[in-house]
């Protein structure tokens, strides 16, 4: 390409006329092809135990049990008939709704606690209240159990000492469900409280000073600076904690099982149930499948809300 | 050490967006030039294209003889210097400077001997442990010029390197980077968009535009024989001022400038044969501030009395900016401080029109 | 108090209040946070007899003593859990930010044709829990032979890991400033080089908060050990406690609580030393990109 018709060419098309295949080329050609390599384990991890187990699971749930007939959508039919697992789509909604909002609303209190007390000390209460959430949950769900233990409970000693009755904690359904959920707040607390501080910290300071010359007193400045400025960080962080709220196996699979009467039951723990303690797999999967409208719901806005995100800082 | 040069060199980006349309530039051994122009005229592509980083749609780039538009960067020789230093932070300044020097496995001594004798040409040998954070944005310049020293390449490339300094600090480094070329005179092409930069470094400065080359000149070329009116108000600060005008016929079959009905100004005889093919044509005078003075030297060849109406007055202690209107048209003058000037007054100007420039007024051609 | 300061006066005072205020209703929320591990810690102390006499506060311990830490110490089993706790962790930690980091590296600066669709299907699968497809996984892992092997853990806890840690490594390796790899670039480094003595020196920060969320995930999973896990030389610690010490109605709390602790004691430690980068990995997530 050193001759001078080559130029020529170039110069008089630039678009058509380009010059051929240079090292250059190849470099950038080599160049996305050891990008897409670097990328390959990622990719076959994906497609190997996300993309096609998700596939699978659409496939195994509409066999029967012995998984020998294609039945459609009758594991589907079925569980909706059954009133357990209407009690197991009650319950999940009311495990994640009612966790999330508390855990929502005694995050926010905790940040701005938090945000009111000076940088240094605020580091070892940032480290004390997120230890809930540094202890695996299957290991805190534990020692919760045992202080929910109906023969030694911790909780009824407190009680009794002010001369009230036990409570069957983890043994009459509704209580229950109350001891589920607030393990769950338990647990879930201390990650919106550290979201929403990272939040606080990143509103301008002179926003609020800018609110205080106009007027503003401080619940206006709550609702027309801190809540906007914040709107999106509470959003990410609330679909996101309610994907996992909803998916959540561990404190009902140890807490209750299920119990009592099925009225702890949320979709996980009644597809290990039913999936793997009773071996009927078709039904687990149509089971587990339920949670995938909410989750994709969920997580359609998260992404929308970490994209505009994403776009402000760029910004 | 090598000279370098871009033939017919197109930039298009996807899209067909063309930030770079088929320039030609020859650039000579040891030479410093400059490319000047204001922002997205497509000097930081070409810069780019001649570092490698960018590839070349069309057109060829040479580097000391040899074709390079398929050589990677780093087998280009070159040396490049960021506006925002790229240092590596996690290494320090020895370390940073060396860094090229190891990754062409050169011997631990030679490393040594090198970094020490650029830090002894920038003056940054107490440096050379810190971090890059630890330093500030001069001495954090400083290294970024001896990570390219160290490495004596053929060509050195600076990407608008001032940029992040201080006004001050800026005048002190660019007076620095000069001294550098003269002691080690590696050919230089650097880019920026300030033209008092490009005037005080270069050898040769390239003025370019909306990604052509608009003139090529040493600095007082492009300061008196601007060809466009890009150029010539692209140049000087403050910049020229340019008033709609006519020429006309005077008296005794000389010319003269008519700028609107408020303002008629005699052309210098020598030029009148230049202008005469233009008389009765709508034209563009340029006259920059500098040119435009107190009232002196009248009588003189080529100076011609004006009086304007002051607008506002700037005083900056060694000058004096005056500004007017003409014709609806902001003109801009450079007085002696100590010359009477008021707002709203009349004010007693001088001006050389042998410095004065006719442009057509669309092609915008110095004529 | 005069009168001209009183003013400045009353507006230090409401700060103050307001300051001890929010202290002490912190404080408050300390103690809730706090009674569960607190009380991990007396039981662990109390043998079987003094849990089982049920006398005075069972929130105080009368005689402290570590037997149950010693029983466990010497127990086989115990032991087993958590080797297989450790080496499962260990693995899945190095696996999942060797993929990660290559995939970051590669999404965030090189790409390649569906490189943005990529990265948008590594966020939406650090979205999908474990619960979804733990059913469909056991079959899989079935059909590979692994039911009962430590090495489906190893194969599925990347899964849970790799693309969130992917996530944050993309939003610390596309803050590092491009100029950064063009100077390498020109002075002499090749990607690899760049990778290595650029992105992850100089990324360092996102490395560590990537590998504790690695580390968490692996050494706290729950529901991949309980469905493919039944015998005791494969458990890992999450299930090995419960299984292995709570023999039909026989709750052997005082050593269960002294296993809770023991196990919650690596990533509580880990805490305690990288709380920083432990914070910056958790909002990472929403704030990094």
């Amino acid at each position: 390409m050193a001759d001078g018709s080559g130029i020529a060419a170039t110069m008089t098309s630039p678009g058509a006329g380009r010059v051929p295949m240079g090292m250059m080329q190849r470099f950038l050609q080599r160049r996305s092809t050891v990008a897409f390599l670097l990328c390959l384990p990622l990719i076959a991890l994906i497609a190997g135990f996300v993309i096609y187990p998700a596939f699978y699971a659409i496939y195994l749930s509409m066999l029967n049990k012995k998984m020998t007939t294609f039945v459609g959508f009758g594991n589907f039919a079925f569980l909706l008939k059954r009133h357990t697992f209407q009690l197991v789509i009650f319950q999940s909604c009311l495990f994640a709704v009612t966790a999330v909002v508390l855990k929502a609303i005694l995050g926010f209190i905790l940040a701005h606690l938090m945000h009111n007390i000076p940088g240094g000390n605020q580091k070892i209460w940032r480290g004390l209240l997120l230890v809930p959430w540094v202890i695996p949950l299957a290991l805190s769900t534990l020692t919760w159990w045992w202080m929910f233990d109906p023969s030694y409970s911790a909780f009824n000693w407190i009680l009794n000492q002010f001369g009230l009755e036990n409570v069957p904690w983890l043994g009459v359904g509704w209580i229950a469900r109350i001891c589920t959920i607030t393990v769950n707040v338990w647990f879930g607390t201390p990650f919106f409280m550290i979201m929403y501080l990272a939040a606080l910290k990143s509103v301008p300071e002179q926003l609020y000073e800018a609110a205080a010359i106009d007027g503003a007193n401080a619940v206006q400045k709550l609702f027309f600076v801190t809540l906007p400025m914040m709107r999106n960080i509470i959003s990410i962080t609330v679909l996101f904690s309610l994907i996992v709220t909803f998916a959540d196996f561990d404190i009902v699979r140890i807490l209750t099982g299920g119990g009592p009467q099925d009225m702890t039951h949320v979709f996980a723990t009644y597809a290990f149930q039913v999936g793997i303690q009773s071996g009927d797999i078709p039904l687990g999967a149509a089971d587990s499948l339920f949670m995938f409208p909410i989750l994709a719901f969920a997580a359609f806005f998260v992404l929308r809300g970490v994209t505009q995100r994403t776009k402000e800082i760029a910004t | 050490m090598a000279e370098v040069s871009v033939r017919k060199v197109v930039k298009e980006y996807d899209g067909g967006v063309q930030a770079v349309k088929g320039i030609d530039l020859e650039i000579a051994d040891h030479e410093f030039v400059v490319l000047v122009g204001p922002s997205g005229c497509g000097k930081s592509t070409t810069l780019r294209m001649i570092a490698g980083l960018e590839e070349i749609t069309g057109g060829e780039i040479w580097i000391g003889g040899d074709v390079v538009n398929d050589v990677p960067p780093r087998d280009r020789d070159i040396a490049m210097v960021f506006q925002n230093y790229a240092l590596y932070p996690h290494m320090s300044v020895f370390d940073n400077m060396a860094f090229g020097l190891k990754l062409r496995k050169f011997p631990k001594d030679e490393i040594k001997r090198r970094v020490d004798e650029a830090a002894r040409i920038l003056d940054i040998g107490m440096l050379l442990e810190r971090k890059p954070r630890a330093l500030s944005g001069g001495q954090r310049q400083r290294v970024a010029m001896g990570r390219a020293i160290v490495r004596n390449p053929k060509v050195f490339l600076f990407d608008e390197p001032l940029s992040n300094l201080d006004a001050k600090l800026r005048v002190q480094m660019r007076t620095e980077i000069k001294k550098v070329h003269q002691t080690v005179k590696t050919t230089t092409v650097y880019v920026t968009h300030d033209q008092i930069e490009a005037m005080t470094l270069a050898d040769r400065v390239v003025v370019m535009n909306h990604g052509i080359i608009e003139q090529v000149g040493t600095p007082q070329e492009l300061y008196h024989n601007p060809t466009s009116r890009f150029v010539a108000g692209f140049i000087g600060s403050p910049a020229m001022n340019f008033l709609p005008c006519r020429i006309e016929e005077a008296g005794g079959g000389g010319l003269l400038v008519r700028v609107g009905s408020a303002l008629s100004i005699p052309i210098p005889a020598a030029r009148t044969a230049r202008y005469a093919p233009f008389k009765n044509k709508e034209m563009v005078f340029g006259i920059r501030p500098e040119h435009l003075v107190e009232r002196r030297e009248v009588g003189k060849a080529g100076f011609e009395p004006v009086e304007l109406l002051v607008d506002v007055v700037e005083p900056m202690g060694m000058e004096t900016m005056v500004h007017f209107f003409v014709d609806g048209a902001p003109v801009c003058a450079r007085i002696d401080p100590a010359t009477h000037a008021a707002p709203e007054e009349m004010l007693a100007l001088t001006a050389d029109m042998n410095q004065m420039h006719i442009m057509e007024k669309d092609s915008g051609k110095v004529v | 108090m005069s009168a001209t300061t009183h003013g400045t006066n009353s507006l230090h005072r409401q700060r103050m209040w307001a300051l001890w205020g929010s202290y002490a209703a912190l404080a408050v929320f300390v103690i809730i946070f706090l009674v569960p591990p607190f009380y991990t810690i007396i039981t662990s102390l109390k043998s079987s007899a003094e849990i089982s006499a049920q006398d005075g506060s069972p929130w105080m311990v009368k005689h402290p003593s570590l037997e149950n830490f010693w029983y466990l110490i010497t127990y086989s089993n115990f032991q087993t859990y958590y080797l297989n706790s450790v080496m499962i962790t260990a693995v899945t930690v190095v696996v999942s930010m060797v993929i990660s980091v290559l995939a970051a590296f590669s999404l965030s600066r090189m790409g390649f044709w569906g490189s943005g669709v990529l990265s948008t299907g590594v966020f939406l699968t650090y979205l999908v829990p474990p619960s979804l497809l733990f059913i469909p996984l056991f079959q899989i892992v079935g059909s590979l032979g692994l039911i009962n092997s430590v090495w489906c853990l190893i194969l599925l806890y990347p899964t849970l890991a790799v693309p969130f840690c992917t996530w944050i490594m993309i939003g610390y390796f596309s803050s590092i400033p491009k100029e950064l790899d063009e100077a390498a670039l020109i002075d002499g480094a090749n990607y690899l080089q760049i990778l290595t003595k650029i992105f992850i020196p100089v990324a360092m920060p996102g490395i560590i908060a990537a590998t504790i969320f690695a580390f968490t995930v692996a050494w706290g999973a729950f529901l991949y050990p309980l469905a493919y896990l039944y015998t005791s030389n494969q458990m890992v610690l999450t299930v090995g406690i419960i299984s292995d010490l709570i023999r039909g109605d026989v709750f052997q709390w005082g050593k269960i609580m002294a296993a809770c602790l023991l196990a919650s004691l690596p990533p509580i430690v880990i805490y305690a030393f990288l709380m920083d980068y432990y914070v910056a990995g958790l909002t990472a997530g929403a704030t990094k990109g």
